[in-house]
Parts: C-alpha cells; structure tokens; sequence
C-alpha cells in the first residue's frame, strides 16, 4: 500500500500546475448552458490547447496514476472540465482504442484528441433503457453499407456532434443479445434527424434521434458484426468505471464552498449542517481512496475497468445528490432562485442515479457478478 | 503511486486468516459465547505470532512493520470476532511488559469511561477506580464504565483507527454472511438472492465495505488524523449497517441467538462506541473543509 509519487510523476504534476496559472486566464468567458455551438467551441477549444501544451492524451496513453494527477490538478485549479468531448474522450475514444482496428483508431481517434470531432451515444431507445439489448433500431446490408432506421433517445451532445457510437440490430433472428453491432455513425448522414429534449433543468442536454435509411459504411462497425454486445460491455466498463472519476475532484471543491458559504451566512452555526458536512467530507475524501485503489488495481491488470466501477458509480451518484441537498438546505430560500450556485447543480444532479445505467441496475450487477447471487 | 497490498502484506493476511481460523473458527466463537472469559493460551499464541508486538522495532523485540500491517491483523480479527482488549493491549506493547508477548493483557479507558474486559485484565490504561460493572450488549465484551470520566476527551487516534480496521473485518464477515445465506436458502422454489430486493440489500453490504476499506487503508498509509476521522464513520457504517442487513436476509433465522449474525452486531456497537463520539468525527472533519478551502 503506497499513495506517494514518483519523482517523474511529481515533476509531471509540477509542470501541469505551472500551465494552467498561465492559461487558465487567457480562457474566454464560459458560454451560457444552452449556448451549443458556443459550448463546442469552448469544449474543444480548451482540448486543442490541452494537445498543443502536450496533455491532450491524459486520458488514455498516460499511466493511470499521471491521469489522476491531471484531474487532481485541472480541477484544483478550476479548469474546464471534458464538457462535449465527454463520450469521445471518456468512452468512445477508449472503446475504439481497445477493439477498433488500425485504421479505424487512425481515422478516429486523433481527430478527438485534437478537439476537432464530438462523439454522441446512441444506445437507449425509448423502449430499451435499462434493458439495453432489447433495442430495436435496425441495420440491413446492402452491399458494403448498412441501411439503419429507427430510433434513439436521451443522447448527450446530440445536437453538437460529428460522431454517434450507435447500437443497431443486425440480426432480427438471433437471441437479443446476440444480433447487436456496435457502428460510428457520422451524425450529418442524409436521414439523420436530431430533436432537442428539454431536461428538468430547463436546459437542452440530450435529444431524440430519429433515423431514417440511413447509410453507414460498413468499415464503421468496430469488432464483428452481431458481436456488438460485447463491444458495448467494453464502453459501459468505461462509462461506469472511469468517466465520472474527475468529478470527485470537483464535488470535494465545491463541498468546500459550500462550507464557506455556510460560516459566511450563519448556517455553519447548526451543528446538524456541520455534521453533515464533515459526514460528507468523509465520503468524497473516501471516493477519491476507493478512486486511488482501483486505478492501481488497473494499472496491475492492465486494460479496461472492471465491474468495481459499479460500486463507485453507486455511492458517488448518492454522495453528489446529498451534497447538493445540503448546499440548499445551506442557501435556504435562495436554494429555489435559479440564479443562485448550486440550483442547477443540484438539479442535474438527479440524473446521476439514472445516467449510464440506474442504481437498480448497478446493483443487479454487483449482486450478479461481484456477489455470485442467482439472477432474478 | 501503488495502492494496493504487497506480495508481503497478501502474505501476513492470509497468515493471520489462518491462525484465526484454526484457533479461533465458528465452533470456538460459539464455545467462547457459551463459556464467556478470556483464552490466555490463545492470547500467549497471539503474542507469539506478533500479533501485539507487530510495529515494535525489532530491537525492541517487535517484527518492525507498520500501520498498513496492523489494519490487515485487526481486519482480520474483526473478521473472526476475535474477543479480548486486542487494540489496548496492541497499544501497550513497548510500553507495558509482558504485553507483546501476550503474557500480560492490558485494556483501557476508552471513548465515553467504557472499559472492556476489566476484571480479566492484568493493566487498566488510565482510571478505572470507580468502574462500575454493566451487563454488555456483546456476550464477548464485559464492560465496565467509568462514572463522571470526561467523555469528551477524543481517543487515541491509533486507537480509532485499528477499530476501524476491527469494523471493516467484522463488516466483511456479515457481507459473507449475507450472500452465502441468499445463495442457499430456498422460498417460493428458488434461493432467496435471486430477489432484487434481497440481492440489492447483499449489493449495499457489498458497496459499504468496498468504501470502508479503501478509507481504512488509505488512514494506515497517510495517519493522518483526518483520513482517520473519515474511515472511523465509514467504517463504523459498514459494521453496524451491514450487520443489521445481514440479520434482515436471515429472516427468523437471524433473530436467534445460533446465528451468528447478532455477534456481528452487537460487537459492532461496543466498538462504535470505543472511537469516540460521532459528533467529534464530524467535527474535525466539517472543520477541515475551512481550513482546505482557506
Ligand atoms: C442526463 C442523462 C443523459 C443520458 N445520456 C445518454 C446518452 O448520451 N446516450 C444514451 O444512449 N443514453 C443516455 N441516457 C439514458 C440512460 O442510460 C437511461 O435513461 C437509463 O439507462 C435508464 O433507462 P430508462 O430511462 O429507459 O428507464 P427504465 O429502464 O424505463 O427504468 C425505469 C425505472 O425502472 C427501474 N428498472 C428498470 N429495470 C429494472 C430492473 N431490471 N430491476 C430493477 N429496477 C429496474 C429503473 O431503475 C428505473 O427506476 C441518459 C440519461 C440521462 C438521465
């Protein structure tokens, strides 16, 4: 058990530190939540001035224990945080890395790196949400294309992206989980129809995706054809087990302020709120260990995360809900004026539990597969 | 950065597992419940094998290894309920004679004037004068209480933390409890994890030790008071919850004095209540948040 650093690892953060003092104030004033084209300009832009400086493959190429320090850092310092590149970058990019081909890694993986392209997911459909596999957007061959019709809901970044990781079915036959292809989908294809969501926070995070024969090379299927599942266990190890790792960095930040605030404006006076508080200190401190230890068990396996990261995604999803709670209970009447910190925190926040597989699920598989319990 | 156990540490804890579950397996924690008092012979065996003189020099006669070391011995102590004033008397060796050796068994003052095993021991660390005798929850913890001693006095913090590393090894045993029970007793013609509502309580066992260990772990390696702090509560959570849980996927069966499951419990509580008050972690932890964020 060993939590100190190398000297190369501590050079590494050092220098990081020393860059973003000097970047940081050269950003333009963040876009507003519903300015799109506004928050890809400044997603990607920030991404291409990560890749210029030399950190823009953090995520992937270096040592896990370097990624941790980059998001120590970055959000220490109150960096941008992946924002439209999240599913290129955290999810789609890795997936790629591990099953694509050389060409398709030439093709698609520098293009994200330099903050040029945005990714979507395109998995959920409106009636395959937690039962994933039941999706039924369909994909037949012509020649050396697929023809795909159907459609998606809830996808991210949908509005902004060049790229869809799309989950089609390609065997109408086979059992549900066998006749599943995994595709890249480029998102201006003829057919191809986005329609804004409104979310609970007002503003237009997701979409619908409607799709209407549309082609897609065959070239763009990652692994075999009707061997998507397998592919897709791939991005949701990804998705669960590292994607929403940063965020730890950024809760226990704003904990902290919320702290702040709570002395400045007398909360701090209850004992209840302090306790909670510190209850909370506890848990992000912790998340931020339980981080550590599975990015070294990874470093010692290598490759891809395994299904611990339902575990963090469980505890993490309920630990940043409770922060938010707390932070309006701090705020008092001022927890209902939108205007305010923290509101519209904490309203995204109830989509944590839900997102990238709900807590039910979660638990199904950590019963299932770390437990041994029978399935249901 | 590798934060995760050595070749060695893996070594010492399967060492220790099997120490313990040679000498001190169900049958033994059954027969200790039947027959309460101390086993000197089995404390001496302890002393022999290091468990007491672990982070001693060894020119002082100790094995030289560190607090990482002492939280997989106390993990695994919690995890076979191992009775006797294990961290008090961990804590003396070096300072009281005969304690590393297991000769000598000394206990402690502890968090609210509670002290454990009192009229078994050879040495009370602090004082007990007036201790006057309650009947204890935990059939393996006779406990004494000290009236009027100043419960705001926070403890040791090596003391709070090989409990923690105690709460984790006893939480990982009711988590096993848990799913070895689902996966083997029958209703309505299948075995009763297969039902969300059982495997999702077996699945937060599962979540609240994961955490509790990471925050264990992380507190040997760093010492610092306020990762201790932190793996106190989780750790505390993860005893005390997970037993509770772990006696509701008994059903009946948990509420009987044959399984095991209250052992868990009620030792859970004696020991959540040796680090101190709650109130006092939360404190120092709420406090700290001023301090990082200036
Ligand atoms: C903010 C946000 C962003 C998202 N982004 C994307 C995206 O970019 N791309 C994408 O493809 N998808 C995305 N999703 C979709 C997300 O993955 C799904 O919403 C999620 O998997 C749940 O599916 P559902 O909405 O169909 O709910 P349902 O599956 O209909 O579930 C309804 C309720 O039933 C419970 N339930 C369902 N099945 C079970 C079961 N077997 N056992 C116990 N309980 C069960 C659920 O837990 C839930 O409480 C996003 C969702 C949100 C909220």
């Amino acid at each position: 058990m060993d939590l100190t650093h190398s000297p190369a690892e501590e050079e590494f953060r050092a220098r990081l530190r020393e860059w973003l003092a000097k970047v940081l104030p050269t950003l333009p004033p963040k876009p507003s939540p519903d300015d799109w084209p506004g928050r890809r300009a400044y997603d990607l832009g920030w991404q291409r001035m990560l890749y210029d400086a030399g950190y823009a493959d953090v995520h992937w190429d270096a040592s896990p224990t370097m990624r941790l320090i980059f998001l120590e850092e970055t959000e220490r310092a109150g960096a941008p945080y992946v924002g439209a590149g999240f599913v290129g970058l955290l999810h789609a990019g890795p997936t790629i890395a591990a099953e694509g081909t050389a060409e398709q890694r030439a093709r698609w993986l520098p293009p994200i790196l330099r903050g040029e392209e945005v990714w979507c997911q395109g998995f959920s459909e409106p009636d395959a949400g937690s039962d994933l596999a039941a999706l039924r957007t369909r994909a037949r061959r012509d020649g050396d294309e697929y023809v795909v019709t159907g459609s998606k809901i809830w996808t991210s970044h949908a509005e902004v992206a060049d790229w869809c990781e799309l989950l089609v079915r390609t065997d109408a036959e086979a059992p549900k989980h066998r006749g599943i292809s995994w595709l890249a989908m480029p998102m201006d294809t003829p057919g191809v129809t986005v329609r804004p969501l409104r979310t609970l926070a007002g503003s237009t995070e997701f979409a619908e995706v409607f799709l209407d024969e549309v082609r897609v090379p065959v070239a763009n299927r990652v692994g075999e054809e009707n061997d998507g599942w397998r592919v897709t266990m791939v991005t949701l190890s990804f998705e669960r087990g590292t994607a929403f790792v940063g965020e730890v960095v950024a809760c226990r930040r704003a904990l902290g302020e919320v702290a702040r605030e709570a002395r400045a404006n007398g909360r701090w006076d209850d004992s209840v709120v302090r306790r909670r508080l510190g209850r909370l200190n506890a848990e992000f401190r912790t998340l931020w260990r339980l981080t550590q230890w599975n990015v070294s068990a990874a470093e010692s396996s290598g490759g891809v995360p395994g299904v611990g990261g339902s575990v963090f995604k469980l505890r993490y999803s309920r630990a940043r809900q409770e922060l938010y709670d707390v932070a309006a209970d701090v705020l008092g009447p001022d927890a209902l004026d939108l205007g305010r910190g923290w509101v519209l925190d904490r309203l995204s926040s109830l989509s944590y539990t839900i997102a990238a597989g709900t807590s039910e699920i979660q638990r199904n598989i950590v019963g299932e597969r770390i437990l041994g319990l029978p399935k249901g | 950065m590798r934060f995760q156990l050595t070749e060695d540490q893996r070594a010492l804890r399967d060492g220790v597992r099997g120490l313990l579950a040679r000498r001190f397996g169900a049958e033994a924690l059954r027969a200790a419940v039947d027959r309460p008092g101390l086993d000197r012979g089995l404390w001496r065996e302890l002393g022999a094998a290091g468990f007491f003189s672990l982070c001693l020099s060894e020119a002082e006669g100790g094995v030289g290894l560190g607090l990482p070391e002492a939280v997989l011995v106390f993990e695994e102590a919690g995890r076979a309920l191992l009775p006797g004033p294990l961290v008090a008397t961990h804590l003396a060796a070096g300072e009281i004679p005969g304690a590393a050796t297991g000769e000598v068994v000394v206990t402690a003052v502890g968090g609210g004037g509670l002290v454990e095993w009192l009229d078994e021991a050879d040495v009370v660390v602090g004082e007990a004068g007036e201790a006057v005798e309650l009947r204890s929850v935990d059939p393996l913890t006779p406990l004494h209480r000290v009236p009027g001693a100043d419960s705001s006095v926070r403890p040791d913090d090596l003391f709070v933390l090989l409990t923690a590393a105690e709460q984790l090894g006893t939480a990982v045993r009711a988590c096993e409890a848990a799913v070895q029970h689902a996966r083997t007793r029958e209703q309505f013609g299948r075995p009763v994890g297969a039902f969300q509502a059982v495997k999702h309580l077996c699945a937060e066992l599962l979540v609240r030790v994961e955490v509790a260990r990471a925050a264990v772990y992380a507190a040997a390696v760093t010492a610092d008071p306020v990762d201790i702090a932190a793996a106190r509560l989780l750790a505390d959570e993860a005893a005390v919850r997970g037993a509770r849980d772990c006696l509701q996927v008994h059903g009946g069966m948990g509420f009987t004095w044959e399984a095991d499951v209250h052992l868990c419990l009620k030792r859970a509580w004696v020991r959540a209540e040796r680090g101190g008050s709650i109130t006092q972690s939360e404190e120092l932890l709420a406090g700290e948040l001023l301090i990082e964020a200036g």
